[in-house]
């Protein structure tokens, strides 16, 4: 497998956002998920919940609902406006304010007509939904209080409405009040609080459940406008209620982290008469949780505390597989580490800055698992705001640590650094060609001598960068194939290739010579989280959300024999159970045969020269591997070399002096860093 | 078990009655309990016992109502037969002979005449393979019937039977075993099966312990080792079966109940808590706590306003000595944790709890809590002296002496005196002196000394106060004392450290002799009483029995037998001893004065035996018989290591129970009020009357003015003549006339009543017909010799009063009447 020397970098302080609101898209298995500062992430559900995009925030931009309309998402937050994003740039399309103050709630029928807004000033109103925009169609009765939540009936001629100790349901075609139920207050000192209705579900058989702040959930007939049944759930609050498809589950969030579930069952076998009936608990989150959804085979929850918690129903679920376990999502599946190679500086990319860090140096030699001592201890050198209210997109160094970069959804900035001993300082290259307004990625050629842009329309812009200035090259457009964003580029170290992968699947691969598209790998069905390009043998080394890889050779424009055998003969089971994807591929220029491969959880060195494992075999063997003898090694060993040695790891990156960097985020750093959870008894405490 | 020609050993009360659950009859009036062979029943209102269904020649293993007849239980025993008994009475109607050992029994309403048995799959028990299988009862008028129609209905059944129940109107029957719950739909005949992990992340135990189904919904309930409670629906579903789970108690839940309605769920465990969760609230719950010891069953009467739970509280072993209070003749033992209790033998009824340990009882796995182990009456119960003590196992050893007067006035043991550290170590044994003069109690411990107590006033307390306090400390060449024995007048206390016994005056506490015969360790140590009061008998661990003529100083004989307990009867000159070999106990008893045993029972029980008592008796029997002598004037009672409390009874003691048993009838039907008291007396005399078989020897005849009692409630209230008028009429009933009278007094009543009854006869319900036909068929079988009605002059006049009163009520009625 190799030794290596590690740096071990945890001085990154990455801090997720906690998670405001979801919202699920059917027909297309995507979840939308609104984080606290502002950004929107797509994740496709039947993909393993690969996050496919990221749609970048705004300072002072809260998000507080999120609703699809067929496949367009909108968003409405306390600065008053609606929001529509264009999914296939991953950028915001547009807002509109909706003139009545803050919104606390969105939504849209079923239909796809319409979309509901509640305000602060107590007014629902209805946007039409047309072809490129929305347009305000009236206000149904202003009530005197906030509008906290909105439910659409599934046949969009009512709307029920939650608010401060009541709710009101409103007829959609003449605007007016048809009930008002008051929700009770809490009893003792929370009797002077009042009620607040966080969440409400309309069903399509008239029943209206709410969640509300004294920790109940109620379940109302809109007919009579009288409470059916309520259950209680928490001391604490009831933040969010989802229904399933067929509406015979219900969720609900606490903000005890608690999520809850109601099931519609027959009490009497065979019969027809139904109860909701609370079933069963889930257990997974340690702050509030904001948002929850069910989908159809798991249920969805994301709060406070940042991570994103699938827990699957097993009821659900045809066969026990991967896919159908409980996975827990803390980190992007991005890149949020840049490291220039050859000159040992490390670039974090946080959401209103960049920091630019020189890693430490470590004297003598040690044994394996062993530490040693640090000779110059790890320094920041810069510390670079973001102009403008736009959070990061991405950013990039160049190899030769010389050249910055980062786009917002704006803007575009190349920064050059002079370093003289110990004088750091940054110039911004102010004359840019205009096409560089904006990228989704960001990439610098080997040499450092140009940078690749991915644009609009999947298309790649090349600029070569030089002390002089920079100057536009040439775009690298596909010949055929969608428009969607490319979220990854990797450069051949010889600089002939580039190659680039956006979220409709498609990897292109460009000839940087006649600066031609040169061929387009056949897509698979996943998407691709982790690709790079051998500095050898110019073979295409991609990664997949479902764990498969494969090995595209670019002069023969086919698939390795090697990659056909993995195909043959399959993965290891325990390999594609793994339930993160791998952000990272890495070649030792030592070794042509390794293949270096990170996730979340381990870093892995894949030997294309040994034999593949097949189920049969012991995948995590090291251990066995030790206790053999050399000759019996031989017959032991497989091309799976596992470490974990490692948590939480956010980025690795091999060194050309072969040594790693690894970027650790340890995620009980992350729960000190949150705020206090609500304050709950626990047994013999 | 071996019955002797006479005396034989029987189960007596303070079996176990916490095997099976209680059931609760259908008009909420009963409790029925399985106890050893028999079935007890009690009474919920008195909540006194009232008689046992006696048949069984096993261990009775399930009861259950008939749902045909809820009069009639099933019960199923051991020993391969099912009974139905009518358990008011205590009559047995019907066996059915199934031939296997049976374990459980279950009934329901919608499967008329079978009944669901646990039968041993193997033969030995041991193996834990158990079946369900359904009995159809055949119906036939004989007593005896063999039921050979067995059909198995599951053999994955768990050996505990709280985990089987029916469900809804009988539609499926739900059975767990292990990490497994079946449902088994008997239209369908087919079983789902749904499985829990073994454990989940957090290492909890998933194992069902009981299951109770809801009595209106499809939702079954299931209690788990780790404390969770689970409610099951959906459960025709393989796959899209549905349970919540609640977790209240923090050890495995004993007992899971639905009240009859359905509305709440009854969930008890070791915390003895009795926990009320509200069906389909999610966690709303209430609880009833301090139930003294952990909750093992929980019923429900069919009203649903009794509950009912049955306890581990004499399961525990008994670390006390078996007593007797000199004062109430009940039995003293170990009761809830931190509490003695009191045991009436003869009612076979618990008294009281005396709370020893005054400490809240918290129940949590390991921790180490206080128990009483030492216990000591004076010998005419004014003293109570208790050793209670904790960290047995560790070295932190914590105990406290405490000595209890006993109060006239709350006729109960008040706390005297707590002595915290009375000993460096264990405390092995104490009695108190037999004198009656100075009461003393000596202890003895594990530190090598003896203390004698005394209860002295001390010059720093108060003089009315009389606290116990250190009298003499004493030790014999540093060896450990394990036993102190005062002789019947209190003059001298033997002591024995390890091979020796010493003998000291109590008085001058100057050491008189030792008595020695080595090898051997003294095991117990007795003094001869009465007339054999001069000997001092001891047995040693190397199987001999020894016997000290403490006037001599020498030993008077020995005999080579291993003797396990020695306990000698207060009241005569008997010395009772058990011994333990080859897996059976032997019990002799003897006189000190010769070595020949006077009574030997071969093999009283497999069992070793772990405390024994001689019990005074309230009046002597006398018994000529020889073998049968030593029981006159004290019964015999012994603890096995089962806890199975067993003693001995002569044939004409059996025989008087007998006859107290019948002569015991009680009506529970009336409220007791005043006028229960009159009726119940009627009633018991009309009884006798109709049964001549009975000749009504014992009692006088009473018949005070029933029958115009039983007029003035039965009568409607609106043909009831005024109050003033009956009122007197009432009282002079009650009035016992002069002599000539009373001779037949009921003769008398009847003729004034039919005066009464001629005068209103138009208005004669029919009710009142009959009351006074059945008069008639009275005097026909009651009174032999006819004394013509004579009336006494207070009749007369009443008769005459009664004539002149204005009835002109009556026309008013007549007109008002439509």
């Amino acid at each position: 497998m190799g030794e290596f020397k590690v740096h071990r970098v945890r001085f990154f302080d990455y801090m997720p956002s906690g998670i405001r609101a979801l919202a699920f898209n059917q027909d297309t298995e995507r979840m939308a998920v609104a984080r606290m500062d502002g950004s929107v992430e797509v994740f496709h559900c039947s993909d393993r919940f690969f996050q496919e995009k990221i749609i970048p925030g705004r300072e002072q931009f809260g998000i507080e609902g999120l609703s699809w309309v067929g496949e367009r998402l909108f968003s409405a937050g306390l600065n008053g406006g609606i929001t529509e994003y264009d999914l296939t740039n991953q950028k915001v399309k547009y807002t509109i304010d909706a003139y009545g103050g803050p919104i606390w709630t969105i939504a849209g029928n079923q239909q796809g007509t319409h979309l509901a807004v509640g305000c602060e000033d107590g007014t629902v109103k209805l946007f039409e939904v047309n072809e490129d925009n929305i347009q305000f169609e009236r206000n149904l009765d202003r009530q005197k209080s906030r509008i906290v939540s909105l439910s659409w009936h599934p046949s969009g001629s009512k709307i029920a409405a939650g608010m401060m100790d009541m709710i009101q349901v409103f007829n959609v075609e003449t605007g007016h009040s048809m009930h008002r139920m008051l929700a009770d207050r809490g009893v003792g000192t929370s009797r002077s609080k009042e009620c607040v209705v966080w969440s409400v579900v309309y069903l399509s058989d008239g029943t209206i459940i709410t969640g509300d702040s004294v920790g109940m959930v109620k379940l109302w007939d809109d007919q009579t406008g009288t409470l059916i049944k309520s259950h209680n759930v928490t001391k604490c609050d009831v933040l969010a209620l989802s229904v399933s498809q067929n509406e015979d589950s219900l969720v609900a969030g606490t903000s005890e982290g608690i999520v809850v579930q109601f099931q519609f069952v027959s009490m009497v076998l065979g019969k027809d008469d139904k109860e909701w009936v609370r079933t069963r608990t889930f257990r997974n989150h340690t702050h509030d949780i904001r948002a929850v959804a069910e989908i159809t085979t798991a249920v969805v929850s994301g709060g406070m505390d940042a991570q994103l918690v699938v827990r699957p129903l097993l009821d659900k679920i045809e066969e026990r597989s991967a896919a159908s376990a409980l996975r827990k999502i803390h980190f992007p599946h991005r890149r949020l580490v840049a490291c220039a190679r050859k000159s040992g500086l490390m670039l974090f990319q946080y959401p209103g800055h960049l920091e630019l860090w020189r890693l430490g140096e470590s004297e003598g030699k040690g044994i394996p698992g062993s530490s040693l001592f640090v000779k110059r201890n790890p320094e920041k050198l810069l510390h670079l705001k973001v102009k403008g209210e736009d959070h990061i997109r991405c950013s990039a160094v160049s190899p030769c640590g010389e050249w910055i970069v980062y786009s917002t959804a704006s803007t575009l900035r190349l920064y050059r650094l002079h370093c003289d001993n110990n004088n750091i300082s940054i110039t911004k290259i102010s004359k840019l060609p205009k096409v560089l307004s904006s990228a989704n990625q960001l990439c610098f050629s080997s040499d450092s001598s140009h940078l690749f842009s991915a644009s609009a329309q999947s298309s790649v812009h090349l600029v070569s960068i030089s002390q002089s200035g920079c100057k536009f090259v040439g775009t690298l457009k596909p010949k055929s194939g969608s428009h969607q964003a490319i979220h990854l580029l990797a450069a051949s170290e010889d600089g002939k290739w580039v190659a680039s992968a956006n979220s409709d699947h498609e990897v292109h691969i460009y000839n940087l010579q006649t600066r031609k598209a040169h061929c387009t790998v056949p897509i698979y069905s996943s998407a691709v989280t982790a690709m790079g390009i051998h500095p050898a043998t110019n073979c295409l080394f991609m990664m997949h959300a479902d764990q498969q890889m494969f090995e595209y050779s670019i002069e023969q424009k086919q698939y390795t024999d090697w990659s056909r055998t993995v195909q043959r003969k399959g993965l290891h089971r325990l390999w594609v159970e793994r339930d993160t994807p791998c952000l990272n591929v890495m070649f030792n220029p030592q070794n042509p045969s390794h293949v270096i491969l990170h996730d979340m959880y381990m870093l892995c060195i894949i030997d294309q020269s040994l034999p593949l494992p097949d189920d049969k075999t012991q995948f995590y063997n090291q251990l066995t591997l030790k206790s053999l003898t050399e000759e019996q090694r031989k017959s032991h060993s497989h091309a799976f070399k596992v470490c974990k040695t490692f948590k939480d790891i956010l980025c690795v990156e091999l060194m050309p002096d072969q040594s790693l960097v690894v970027v650790e985020r340890p995620l009980e750093d992350i729960a000190t860093q949150l705020p206090a959870p609500i304050k709950q008894k626990k047994f013999a405490t | 078990m071996v019955e002797q020609s006479e005396v034989r050993v029987v189960r007596c009360g303070g079996s176990k009655i916490n095997l099976r659950p209680p059931i609760i009859s259908t008009d909420s009036r009963f409790v029925l309990c399985a106890s050893g062979d028999s079935v007890k029943v009690y009474s919920t209102r008195t909540e006194e016992w009232l008689h046992s269904l006696q048949g069984h020649t096993n261990q009775v293993t399930g009861i259950t109502l008939n749902p045909a007849n809820h009069l009639q239980v099933y019960s199923c025993s051991a020993d391969g037969t099912v009974k139905l008994w009518d358990f008011i009475d205590g009559i047995l109607i019907k066996t059915f002979i199934i031939g296997y050992p049976l374990f459980a029994i279950y009934v329901s309403e919608k499967h008329d005449g079978i009944v669901f048995l646990h039968i041993a799959m193997d033969t030995d028990s041991k193996n834990e393979c158990f079946q369900l299988v359904a009995v159809h009862l055949p119906k036939s008028a004989e007593q005896e019937v063999e039921a050979k129609e067995l059909s198995a209905v599951s053999s994955r059944i768990s050996p505990n039977p709280s985990c089987t129940a029916f469900g809804r109107e009988g539609q499926y029957i739900a059975f767990a075993r292990h990490l497994q719950l079946n449902v088994y739909f008997f239209r369908k005949q087919k079983t789902y099966s749904f499985s829990l992990k073994a454990t989940d992340k957090k290492g909890a135990k998933n194992a069902f312990t009981c299951i109770a189904c809801h009595p209106a919904d499809d939702c079954i309930a299931t209690g788990h080792e780790d404390g969770k409670i689970r409610l099951w629906r959906n459960f025709i579903h393989t796959k899209e079966y549905t349970y919540s789970t609640q977790h209240w108690h923090h050890n495995a839940v004993n007992t899971v109940c639905f009240t009859p309605e359905g509305t709440n769920l009854l969930s008890g465990g070791i915390e003895s808590v009795l926990v009320q969760w509200q069906y389909g609230a999610g966690n709303r719950k209430e609880f009833l706590p301090r139930l003294g010891g952990s909750i093992l069953h929980v019923s429900t009467s069919s009203d649903g306003q009794l509950f009912c739970t049955s306890h581990s509280d004499n399961r525990d072993a008994v670390l006390t000595d078996l007593m007797i209070d000199p004062r109430s003749k009940a039995l003293v033992l170990n009761g809830k944790p931190g509490h003695l209790q009191f045991y009436s033998l003869l009612r076979d009824k618990h008294l009281y709890n005396l709370d020893i340990v005054q400490q809240e009882y918290i129940y949590e796995a390991g921790l180490d809590q206080f128990e009483v182990v030492k216990a000591a009456f004076d010998i005419k119960g004014y003293w109570l002296a208790t050793v209670e003590e904790r960290g047995q196992k560790s070295s932190d050893l914590e105990f406290s002496l405490k000595l209890w007067a006993y109060d006239e006035r709350t006729q109960s043991f008040v706390l005297n005196t707590t002595i915290t550290a009375a000993h460096t170590d264990r405390i092995m044994s104490m009695c108190f002196s037999s004198s009656e003069e100075t009461t003393m109690l000596v202890t003895t411990a594990e530190d090598g000394q003896f203390k004698a107590w005394c209860q002295g006033a001390d010059a720093d307390t108060q003089q009315d106060q009389n606290f116990w306090s250190c009298d003499f400390v004493g030790s014999y060449h540093n060896l450990k004392p394990t036993n102190c024995s005062f002789s019947a007048d209190s003059s001298l206390l033997a002591v024995s450290f390890q091979e020796v016994i010493t003998i000291w005056s109590p008085d001058t506490w100057e050491l008189l002799t030792t008595l020695c015969q080595p090898p051997g360790v003294v095991r117990d140590l007795c003094f001869g009483q009465l007339s054999c009061s001069k000997y001092l008998i001891a047995t040693t661990t190397r199987n001999l029995l020894c016997c000290w003529n403490l006037l001599t100083c020498a030993l008077e004989w020995s005999t080579s037998v291993e003797v396990s307990k020695l306990q000698p009867d207060p009241l005569s000159e008997n010395v009772a001893a058990f011994s333990y070999q080859s897996k059976h106990t032997d019990l002799f008893v003897f006189k000190p004065n010769e070595p020949r045993p006077l009574f030997t029972h071969k093999n009283v029980c497999s069992e070793k035996m772990h405390r024994a008592v001689f019990v005074p008796r309230e009046e002597p029997l006398n018994n000529c018989d020889e073998s049968s002598q030593w029981l006159n004037r004290s019964q015999l009672y012994f603890l096995t290591q089962n806890m199975d409390l067993l003693t001995f009874s002569t044939a004409t003691e059996e025989d008087r129970m007998l006859s107290s048993s019948k002569r015991l009838v009680i009506d529970d039907s009336v409220a007791v009020t005043p006028f229960y008291l009159l009726l119940g007396k009627h009633r018991q005399q009309q009884q006798k009357l109709n049964t001549p078989s009975h000749p009504a020897a014992d009692k006088p005849q009473q018949p005070q003015g029933s029958v115009t009692i039983t007029e003035l409630l039965h009568t409607p209230a609106h043909v009831l003549p005024a109050a003033s008028v009956l009122c007197s009429m009432f009282v002079s009933s009650l009035l016992i006339s002069n002599t000539g009278v009373r001779q037949d007094p009921l003769r008398e009543m009847e003729s004034s009543e039919q005066e009464m009854n001629s005068e209103k006869e138009e208005e004669h319900s029919e009710e009142e017909m009959e009351a006074c036909d059945s008069q008639q068929e009275l005097r026909a079988q009651g009174s032999v010799d006819e004394v013509t009605p004579k009336l006494s002059k207070a009749q007369e006049r009443e008769l005459k009063r009664v004539r002149k009163t204005d009835f002109s009520w009556m026309a008013g009625l007549i007109d008002s009447k439509p």
